[in-house]
């Protein structure tokens, strides 16, 4: 505070609170919503003190949307994609800071454009390839006359095929195959000191060396803040596990919600609705709550 | 920025962005090329391959009327939401940053929506907005057919605008917050010394030092309401009424997994990467230039 001002401060202190209030509101009303019963959710206007039928919501959202083994799909999956970021956006980055070798830069901007188009963008042909992902593979070989070659050796027809849809790595490794954590290492390995690396190999530490026992390390709070984003983005992905999973048995969470919208037509069981959104809300809010510092650094990280 | 110490055997430092490089040519490079091949090729509807068609499948979208409504509705939705997005999240951040007793609450509370998956807020505000139960409700009783997201197309717009820009304040809030935190406290007391009011500081210092945290958010904030938009639009109107919130990544969607047209979806999803590719180099190339930096 620079100067007296009361009549700002009040106004500063109304205009805040108004704010907290728009944040925090929408909790507030899916939680009481979802401790009414079927009369009392849909009263108009709907009762804001909280009525006795909680767990029984909880229960109903529960087993009608199957949620226990869809959070656990999507503690996997979320889990997957964080740690598959954290450890390839070491590597990459490690490999383009670290060493010189010819086509360095060409590996940097191959990398970087994958920042500008993300996948809901190019969600068709990324399906198609995870139906088969040796297809690229199959289609280069076909084009170099490869397979054609293998065929007249051995007389083995080639075909690669390898279908993802329905499964873990089909879900989790395109959402790891993009720049965002690769940037964030770049720029903090550029910061490590110089005579650090010296030191390691006066000491006869190789590359492999140096960069388990001393860079990851000390890129304990970058991996942190990495894995948090990372963890929250893909909890809340909803446009690809709803594509490639087809199968309840690996449907997420988050898409489950969709079969909790009251039908038109039938009862409007909100308190059911909103009792499944809370279950589906609570584990990325004790994830933000927990790991705050974590993620508000991973944010202004991962983005600038 | 060049590191001066390096490792010698380059061969190992290739090994170690190998998996990085799979993973980016099977996953995006790949499905890229195969969204231009398709855009460019109509598939034959009993196999037999794609044939070649040129830019006819570009042709007849930019014909379509339909496509034309969704970029309308994409353009209407991202300008209205990234608006109230960041002004909103601006003015908190800005009242925030004068640091009066409890601001580490907000500071605390205000990121949390940021957090939460689109499709639940989704359908939490889809309750809250419902026409016959929640809020709206209350407002429908007393004026009787003002609000009906189910039929009227700009009530569908406004839902959706509402639940995304929930969503992103919260977002623009720790960015704006982090700007004005940058800027030296001494730079604030010297004009307060020299007589100026909280008013004047904030244009004539705060703001002309944040410009370059406005367009960056802008730019991210007009991509975003492209992508995340998915799951709001998908739980909370389905596109309707009429196609009202039908926008570009729903689009493509339904055309190509629901209508079977990946031609067509392909040809949109590459006019789609036209558009945020076009975007981010505004970002890099002219915006950039013309924002203050100290």
């Amino acid at each position: 505070m620079v100067e007296r001002t009361p009549i700002l401060n009040f106004f500063t202190h109304l205009i805040l609170f108004a704010g907290f209030v728009f944040c925090v509101a929408p909790f507030v009303i899916v939680a009481i919503a979802a401790s009414h019963n079927l009369k009392d959710v849909n009263d108009v206007p709907m009762s804001l003190l909280p009525g006795s039928d909680f767990w029984v919501n909880i229960k109903t959202a529960w087993t009608t949307a199957d949620l226990g083994p869809k959070l656990f799909n999507s503690f996997i999956m979320a889990f997957g994609v964080a740690a598959g970021k954290v450890i390839v956006s070491a590597l990459t980055a490690f490999s383009i800071v670290y060493f010189r070798y010819p086509g360095r830069m060409l590996i940097f901007w191959l990398i970087f454009v994958t920042l500008m188009l993300p996948l809901e963008v190019r969600i068709v042909p990324t399906y198609a390839v995870v139906a088969n992902v040796l297809d690229p593979y199959q289609a280069i070989m076909d084009l170099t006359g490869l397979s054609w070659l293998i065929q007249k050796i051995s007389g083995v027809q080639v075909q690669l095929s390898l279908g993802l849809l329905n499964s873990y790595s089909g879900l989790i490794l395109p959402l790891v195959a993009t720049a965002t954590g690769t940037f964030l290492y770049r720029q903090f390995f550029l910061t490590v000191p110089d005579e650090l690396t010296e030191a390691a190999r006066m000491d006869g530490a190789g590359a492999l060396r140096f960069f388990v026992d001393i860079l990851l390390p000390l890129s304990r709070n970058n991996m942190a803040a990495l894995g948090t984003i990372m963890f929250l983005w893909a909890w809340n992905q909803y446009l690809w596990p709803l594509l490639i999973t087809t199968d309840q048995s690996h449907a997420m969470a988050v898409t489950e919600l969709k079969q909790l919208i009251p039908n038109v037509g039938g009862a409007p069981e909100w308190h059911i609705a909103m009792a499944g959104t809370l279950i589906v809300m609570v584990p990325p809010m004790i994830v933000v709550v927990l790991m705050q510092r974590w993620f508000v650094r991973g944010l202004i990280a991962t983005e600038k | 920025m060049e590191k001066r110490v390096t490792f010698g055997r380059w061969t190992i430092g290739i090994l170690f962005a190998v998996p990085q490089l799979i993973l980016i040519f099977t996953f995006f490079y790949w499905p890229a090329g195969q969204a231009v091949y398709w855009s460019l090729t109509l598939q034959q509807p009993w196999g037999g391959g794609n044939i070649w068609v040129g830019l006819d499948n570009f042709r007849s979208i930019l014909a379509n009327a339909d496509y034309w409504n969704s970029i309308t509705a994409s353009m209407i939705f991202a300008g209205i939401s990234t608006g109230l997005a960041m002004v909103i999240a601006l003015v908190l951040a800005a009242l925030t940053d004068r640091q009066l007793a409890g601001s580490w609450l907000y500071r605390v509370v205000l990121i949390w929506p940021y957090g939460i998956a689109a499709p639940a807020l989704a359908l939490a505000f889809r309750f809250i907005l419902a026409p016959e139960a929640g809020f709206m409700a209350v407002v429908n009783k007393v004026w009787p057919g003002f609000w009906d997201p189910g039929l009227d197309g700009a009530d569908a717009m406004a839902s959706i605008i509402i639940a995304f820009s929930w969503k992103y304040v919260g977002y623009n809030f720790i960015f704006f917050l982090a700007a004005f935190q940058a800027i030296p406290r001494s730079l604030i007391e010297a004009a307060a010394m020299d007589g100026s009011g909280v008013i004047r500081r904030f244009w004539d210092i705060q703001f002309p030092l944040i410009t370059p945290t406005i367009f960056f958010l802008l730019v991210i904030n007009i991509t975003e309401s492209f992508q995340d938009s998915f799951g709001i639009v998908d739980i909370m109107t389905a596109g309707g009424p009429a196609n009202a919130t039908n926008l570009m990544v729903y689009k493509i969607y339904s055309d190509g997994f629901k209508g079977l047209d990946y031609s067509g979806a392909a040809a949109q999803s590459i006019i789609l990467m036209f558009l945020i590719i076009a975007l981010t180099i505004v970002q890099f190339r002219f915006i950039e230039r013309r924002v203050h930096y100290r």
